[in-house]
């Protein structure tokens, strides 16, 4: 298989491309991408994809930065340079603990925003300078295409798949071959 | 999907399609900006100048150009600091708080107000760093190992903590921000005509496509961003009260300090919003996204955290009492009846009295009235902070170092240089940015826009005659639109005995029954007149437009302003006109 037919399915409308996935995916055909000018709610399960781990990366970035800080803190004022507040102990990580609160929870949200940002950021391609895959420009603004590849679907003909998307309502069809 | 009650009005008022979305908001970005931005900006650039300057002077001069003296430490640059803070409270909690709870009037607003938040907040930490005196080892607070045999930081501080809220804040509202602005920008791009706009759109995007692992992603992120960015916009104002309340300075030295500063940071921020929300939708033709319904909710917003300032105020004024503490007795009534009386009476009459006129739904509906009071409610917060700092400061312990402030021209030059600087980068953003997160509005133009409130879940995003003219245009593309043509032609003679008899069968009507048409979304002076030309005066005769044939008439009589989607779309209007009017 030298070359790879793609078929970029236009829809004018969310709710068609998503009735028109869910009868292509019955019928066995595997929906490489869809893009879209908004997030398509109920699409991720039908096509395939599984829920991002963002959350749970976000959760652990929280915990580092919230250990960093309660270690960083102990550290610089408790073991190397205890300093005398109003005879307050100093001594004691965890008398001392209340006022390391507010800071805790700064470093906290600080490592857990910015670590998912960017882990989002890269596993997404999304780098200043990167070029943009949408196969047309339209579909940032009011158009979604369904891209299905050939050798996704080697149970079918190039002419069946392109019937059954004739099927789903699209409004423009777009062949590609690629390499 | 999303079920919204018909009865709620629209958030997205007119007949809106996903594409007249992108046009709307893409628009004043692509034109050429009015001459008033012009205006506006230089005015703008040139206080922020002199602000700059004062700053400067400051920096090369000392800490004494400002009027402080030994027993009035902090006055105007903690005031500002505060306020600014205050203001950019608004932002964040539109965007991140009402995300949590699916209020969707959120999207019209959150892109310009968290950009006013980041602003803000760049203004406020401007004043911790000048009063630093000595900026270039503004760097001290961070700790860092250094050659005092590592002397760090005090982590028992509250101005400690204040450093790493507000650098927190400032950092993630960016990355919130930003997030929610590639895919917009990738819109742009997509649009852009010019090279260089492609080029800059294209670097500031990122790449985006648009896949559907990354809006899932996308998803994600917000959500999880928003669940951090919620406590963290409360924590922000709770430890800049912190600043305060953990001294042991009369008037100072309350606990109920944190909830009343974050009620009124929001309630000064909403303020902000409206100030600069109703004048944008405005010079932005936005009207139909942010229309009076999200001003009414944003003024029920200031309402409520307007009442709770009024509650934090009388309650501070109670404990003062009934706490028996002679010197907390006499910081109070010094607010009230010292030298600095009009300060207090100020804040008194713009935070606590001006909020309640909200109840009367006519004043709280009324756009002017609004405008009003969002600046009053901006002077009055300011006044809050200056009462709670100079007044609490200048009656010391000993009479004899009792002392008033007075402003210097620096002083006043700096505060009025940062409302300057503030504008110049809000008016950059308006001309640069999407002032209005398209993604969001055109996730909720099906639940929540008008052509699906009125019951028709046909036409709306696209209408039904553009679905099926895409439809013909993909089974053959010759058949369509020659089609078209050969009407256009043949109506050049035929046109009047077809547009007669349309005419008729719409119902004839006098010039004197005439409706104003223009009252249609998208129906312009021009269609009026041409419709008047052939007898079409009224809603009910346009209500009756009906079969196909009739529409390919009109079209050809109309031209492009009155393509068939557009008379589907004002076929619907006048029907509901129709409607409401029976009632």
């Amino acid at each position: 298989m030298g070359s790879n037919v793609v078929f970029y399915a236009m829809y004018n409308d969310d709710d068609v491309l998503k009735d028109g996935a869910k009868k292509l995916v019955a019928k066995g055909v595997k929906v490489a991408d869809v893009f879209s000018p908004f997030p398509i709610h109920g699409l991720d399960p039908i096509i395939g994809l599984k829920e991002t781990r963002l959350g749970i990366m976000s959760f652990i970035y929280g915990l580092t930065g919230l250990a960093l800080a309660l270690i960083g803190m102990r550290y610089m004022m408790v073991t190397d340079w205890p300093m005398n507040i109003g005879g307050k102990p100093n001594f004691s990580f965890l008398e001392n603990m209340l006022a390391f609160v507010p800071i805790g929870f700064e470093l906290t949200v600080l490592f857990a925003a910015h670590a998912m940002a960017i882990t989002y950021l890269l596993a997404n391609k999304t780098i200043p300078g990167m070029p943009a895959e949408n196969p047309d420009p339209r579909t940032t603004d009011d158009r979604f295409v369904m891209e299905l590849r050939l050798n996704d679907n080697a149970k079918f003909t190039e002419k069946e798949l392109e019937d059954m998307l004739m099927e789903t309502g699209i409004v423009e069809l777009d062949q590609k071959n690629i390499k | 999907m999303h079920k919204e009650a018909t009865i709620r009005e629209p958030l997205v008022l007119g007949h809106k399609t996903f594409h007249e979305v992108t046009e709307d908001v893409c628009k004043p970005i692509e034109g050429k900006a009015p001459k008033t931005w012009y205006i506006l900006f230089a005015i703008a650039a040139i206080i922020g100048v002199y602000g700059v300057g004062c700053i400067l002077y400051l920096l090369g001069t000392g800490i004494g150009t400002w009027g402080l003296n030994k027993t009035i430490n902090w006055a105007w640059d903690i005031t500002n600091f505060v306020w600014w803070v205050g203001i950019g409270h608004a932002g964040t909690l539109i965007s991140a708080v009402l995300l949590l709870f699916r209020q969707k009037w959120r999207m019209a607003i959150n892109r310009s107000a968290e950009a006013m938040t980041i602003f803000a907040v760049f203004m406020a930490g401007m004043f911790p760093l000048i009063h630093m005196g000595r900026i270039w080892v503004a760097y001290w607070v961070m700790p860092l190992p250094n050659q005092f045999g590592s002397l760090w930081p005090n982590f028992n501080s509250p101005l400690l903590w204040d450093v790493f809220a507000i650098s927190t804040y400032l950092s993630v509202s960016l990355v919130f921000w930003y997030i929610g602005l590639i895919p917009d920008f990738a819109t742009i791009r997509d649009r852009a005509k010019k090279p260089l706009a492609k080029k800059m759109y294209g670097m500031l995007s990122f790449g985006w496509s648009g896949r559907a692992k990354q809006w899932s992603r996308f998803e994600m992120v917000s959500l999880v961003l928003a669940g951090l960015a919620t406590p963290l916009v409360f924590s922000v104002h709770s430890i800049v009260s912190f600043d305060f309340a953990t001294s042991v300075i009369p008037g100072w030295h309350t606990t109920i300090f944190p909830p009343y500063f974050v009620a009124g940071a929001v309630f000064s921020g909403f303020a902000m919003v409206q100030t600069l929300m109703l004048v944008m939708r405005k010079a932005y033709n936005l009207e139909a996204y942010i229309h009076t319904k999200h001003i009414e909710y944003m003024n029920i917003v200031i309402m409520a955290t307007g009442s709770i300032v009024g509650v934090a105020y009388l309650t501070e004024l109670f404990v003062s009492w009934y706490s028996g503490v002679e010197y907390e007795a006499y910081a109070f009534i010094n607010r009230a009846t010292g030298p600095y009386w009009w300060a207090y009476w100020a804040m008194m009459t713009c935070n606590v009295v001006s909020p309640q006129l909200m109840w009367f739904k006519k004043l709280r509906t009324s756009l002017t009235f609004t405008f009003i009071i969002a600046i009053v409610v901006n002077i009055g917060m300011w006044f809050e902070r200056f009462v709670i700092i100079g007044t609490t400061l200048h009656r010391d312990y000993l009479p004899s170092s009792w002392s008033m402030f007075y402003p210097t021209h620096i002083d006043i030059g700096i505060f009025v240089g940062t409302i300057g600087l503030f504008f110049v980068f809000f008016l950059l953003f308006t001309r640069y940015f999407p002032v209005l997160a398209l993604n969001e509005v055109k996730t909720i133009l099906k639940s929540s826009g008008q052509s699906y409130k009125d019951g028709d879940a046909k036409t709306p995003a696209f209408s039904v005659e553009e679905q099926h003219l895409a439809d013909v245009k993909m089974k053959a593309k010759s058949s369509a639109t020659p089609a078209k043509e050969d009407i256009e032609k043949k109506t050049g003679s035929a046109e009047n005995t077809e547009l007669n008899a349309l005419v008729a069968s719409l119902g004839a009507v006098t010039p004197e029954q005439k409706d104003d048409l223009k009252e249609l979304a998208g129906l312009g002076p021009v269609v009026e007149s041409k419709m008047n030309e052939i007898g079409i005066y009224t809603f009910a005769q346009i209500a009756r437009i009906d079969t196909e044939s009739e529409l390919t008439v009109l079209t050809a009589y109309l031209g492009t302003a009155g393509n068939k989607a557009k008379l589907v779309a004002w076929k619907l209007e006048a029907v509901e006109i129709l409607k409401n009017d029976n009632k």
